[in-house]
């Protein structure tokens, strides 16, 4: 454990992940007897249609959008679960898009994933020590049994459960237990990167803030690096560095987490922002947006925004948006943005501790 | 809080289950009313029994889940106590239902059109040609973009949120008092579940019905709710005006679930948490149910359970509050906000 336990330097960070042009389709068409006799076109789903994205080391990227926009694709297609039709996913400088299985092996080791539910992603005929210790094994990282022992009683510990909890079964546990076992599996093979994938939907608001605190303690402790997709924005916004915006397959907005969330550019970052429920109570009305997402099978022309943008014109109709670089160090892919014709003002003003909900609670 | 003309009293009501290693209760002695166009939220996590607490309401409890003891009136009248046939004409023309996956509620096999006119016509004396004008008038009044289109169309040509809309006209259909709505939006992507909220206030708003609004989301409340009742293990924590309970909690629990919310524009690097779990219906533990995790804890509070006190305009059931402690509220206040931030962390609960 000692190697994996030095904190976290961000003068020495690089690169850890570096995605280009990634894109992954995927053939819903009918039969092909029933496309013959119908005369019916094939039909392609452009789950995820050229992302750029790059991830910093010990930084927490997070992913956001509604559902159906292609976040988990993006996931899965990173730790190797898909193959990319298209593009590159470079670990430390290396491309692992489309190795093989065998090639993808040590890869594996240093890049793990935590899925959403907890229920599901757990074998519930197997001990909890036995589900610990499968990632140990099958990676030969331990060389007799009291070793593969000892570690996963170190895991254990390390996501706050007790040793003696290894002897039971999965559903012994609740829900934020099990996500802990699954988190302690996933650090099982000392990686550097997690993928997570909506690891705190489902549960309940007091055990996923002891999930989030857990991460970010591993995070500092391990000098992990993360990509965090959820759909919950207050939440991207508590554990992420910096953030994506998905709609449609495409990434629309890229920046910091703050200037994202305080001076959102593309309508429909700002879109999404409006719809966050006011906890501060200050009687503001959100905004409801006409519109829902469109069918992915068939996405509208030009920008896939653009049927229920305020903004749009004939180009957005026409031209799909390519990512603009803006200062501060994030992207935008809007026509609007690039021509000025998105008027500027930011849509939350600077953020301050919302007063009663116990600023100084939450300094320590 | 006694209010001058309730629309909806619930009266000691419990809920239990029985079960091969004994009878659980889920429902545990809770008292709380709704008036006349009022929103009630009720909050908590899963398992504190909100939802059986609407489905006792309105009497769609699960065999063989039942109500032990307690009353349930509406306008004066019991209605816990119906035989099923006067229940279900109660159900629809009274109360409204609305629950989280609206495919579950809606009939695949049946046209929008047809499900609706069925019910305006099993509650009113209208004729089909008028029920299904009314159906029309219904689809457009929540949003249905070309209703007279739509009306004969079956559910699976809509989407989530256009089917969480002809739920809500099927709910609204023949002017219920109340409406239960259990986690009305939990099911739909952010932005069609600010569409949503949006038509429950407004429909409610301009019919003067009372919606009894069950959620685990704070943050729908907020916008939406008069009142709200937070429940933890069957029991009501805290009961009040929806400012004063969230920005003013007076429970330990309702405080440390308010601060565990991320919220955005607000930058902490640890969430407060509250340490364990709420526990399960077999071990709920002697006293208040919360003690085991309250870092307030004292004697009395593993002894005794504490009932519901009044505390400024909301009732809250915590010892702390007790006036016989001759402790001032603001005293009591201050003592669950001292909870420092680098709470214990404990995962066995």
């Amino acid at each position: 454990m000692a190697e994996a336990a030095k904190i976290h330097d961000p003068a020495a960070s690089g690169t850890v992940l570096k995605v280009a042009g990634l894109k992954r389709y995927f053939d819903v068409s009918a039969p092909w007897l029933n496309r013959v006799l119908e005369r019916q076109p094939r039909q392609i789903l452009k789950a995820v249609d050229g992302i750029d994205l790059e991830i910093a080391r010990g930084e927490t990227f997070g992913l956001v959008g509604e559902s159906g926009c292609g976040k988990s694709t993006v996931a899965r297609l990173i730790v190797g679960l898909h193959g990319p039709t298209a593009g590159s996913i470079e670990l430390e400088g290396r491309n692992i898009a489309g190795l093989s299985r065998k090639q993808m092996a040590p890869v594996r080791r240093r890049l793990q994933m935590i899925f959403q539910d907890p229920y599901a992603s757990l074998n519930p005929r197997w001990r909890v020590r036995d589900i610990v210790a499968e990632p140990i094994r099958a990676f030969g990282l331990a060389s007799d049994k009291a070793a593969v022992e000892r570690r996963v009683g170190e895991l254990l510990e390390q996501v706050r459960l007790n040793p003696r909890d290894g002897e039971k079964f999965p559903h012994e546990f609740s829900g934020g237990q099990r996500q802990r076992i699954s988190i302690a599996r996933a650090l099982a093979s000392n990686p550097e990167f997690l993928v997570c994938d909506e690891p705190t939907s489902a549960l309940d608001v007091s055990v996923q803030a002891q999930i989030l605190n857990l991460m970010r303690d591993l995070q500092r402790d391990l000098g992990l690096t993360y990509l965090f997709i959820s759909h919950n924005l207050a939440v991207v916004y508590h554990i992420s560095n910096r953030v994506g915006v998905m709609y449609l397959g495409k990434m629309v907005e890229q920046a910091p987490s703050r200037t994202l969330f305080t001076t959102p550019r593309h309508p429909y970052t700002r879109l999404l922002l409006d719809t966050i429920p006011d906890l501060d109570m200050t009687g503001r009305e959100r905004t409801p947006v006409g519109g829902e997402v469109p069918n992915p099978i068939n996405p509208p022309t030009g920008c896939s925004f653009h049927p229920r943008c305020p903004f749009a014109n004939e180009r957005c109709r026409v031209e799909s948006p390519r990512a603009l670089a803006m200062p501060g160090n994030a992207t935008v892919a809007c026509h609007g943005v690039e021509e000025g014709r998105v008027p500027e003002e930011p849509v939350l003003a600077a953020p301050a501790v919302p007063e009663g909900l116990g600023g100084s609670v939450h300094d320590g | 809080m006694a209010m001058a003309n309730p629309l909806l009293q619930v009266r000691n009501l419990v809920v239990e289950f029985p079960t091969r290693r004994g009878t659980l209760t889920a429902v545990d002695d809770i008292s709380f009313d709704i008036a006349e166009g009022e929103v009630l939220g009720v909050v908590g996590e899963s398992g504190a029994g909100k939802s059986m607490t609407g489905a006792a309401v309105i009497g769609l409890l699960e065999p063989p889940g039942r109500i032990a003891s307690g009353e349930v009136l509406l306008e004066g009248r019991r209605i816990d106590n119906l035989p099923y046939e006067k229940m279900r004409r109660i159900r629809g023309k009274e109360i409204g239902a609305i629950f989280q996956d609206p495919l579950t509620s809606l009939n695949p096999l049946y046209s929008i059109g047809r499900q609706l006119t069925e019910t305006i016509m099993t509650h009113t004396d209208m004729t089909p040609t008028q029920a299904r004008a009314r159906a029309v008038e219904l689809l457009a009044e929540v949003g249905i973009p070309a209703p007279e289109r739509r009306v004969d169309q079956y559910p699976h040509q809509f989407s989530g949120g256009m089917r969480q809309r002809v739920v809500i006209a099927l709910a609204l259909c023949v002017n219920p008092r109340l409406i239960i709505a259990d986690e009305p939006t939990t099911a739909l992507d952010v932005s069609i579940q600010a569409q949503i909220i949006a038509l429950l206030k407004r429909l409610c708003r301009e019919h003067g019905t009372a919606v009894m609004l069950v959620t685990h989301d704070m943050g729908v409340i907020a916008e939406t709710a008069d009142r709200v009742a937070v429940m933890y293990a069957g029991r009501i924590a805290e009961i009040g005006p929806v400012r004063e309970v969230i920005k003013n909690a007076k429970h330990p629990y309702t405080h440390g679930l308010m601060g565990s919310i991320p919220a955005i524009g607000h930058d902490a690097d640890r969430l407060e948490q509250i340490p364990g779990s709420m526990p399960r219906l077999t071990d709920i533990p002697p006293g208040c149910a919360f003690n085991p995790r309250c870092l307030h804890a004292f004697d009395r509070c593993r002894r005794d359970r504490p009932e519901l006190i009044a505390v400024d305009d909301g009732q809250v059931s915590c010892w702390l509050y007790d006036t016989a402690a001759g402790r001032t509220t603001a005293e009591a206040k201050a003592i669950v906000a001292s909870r420092s931030g680098t709470a214990m962390e404990r995962a066995d609960g």
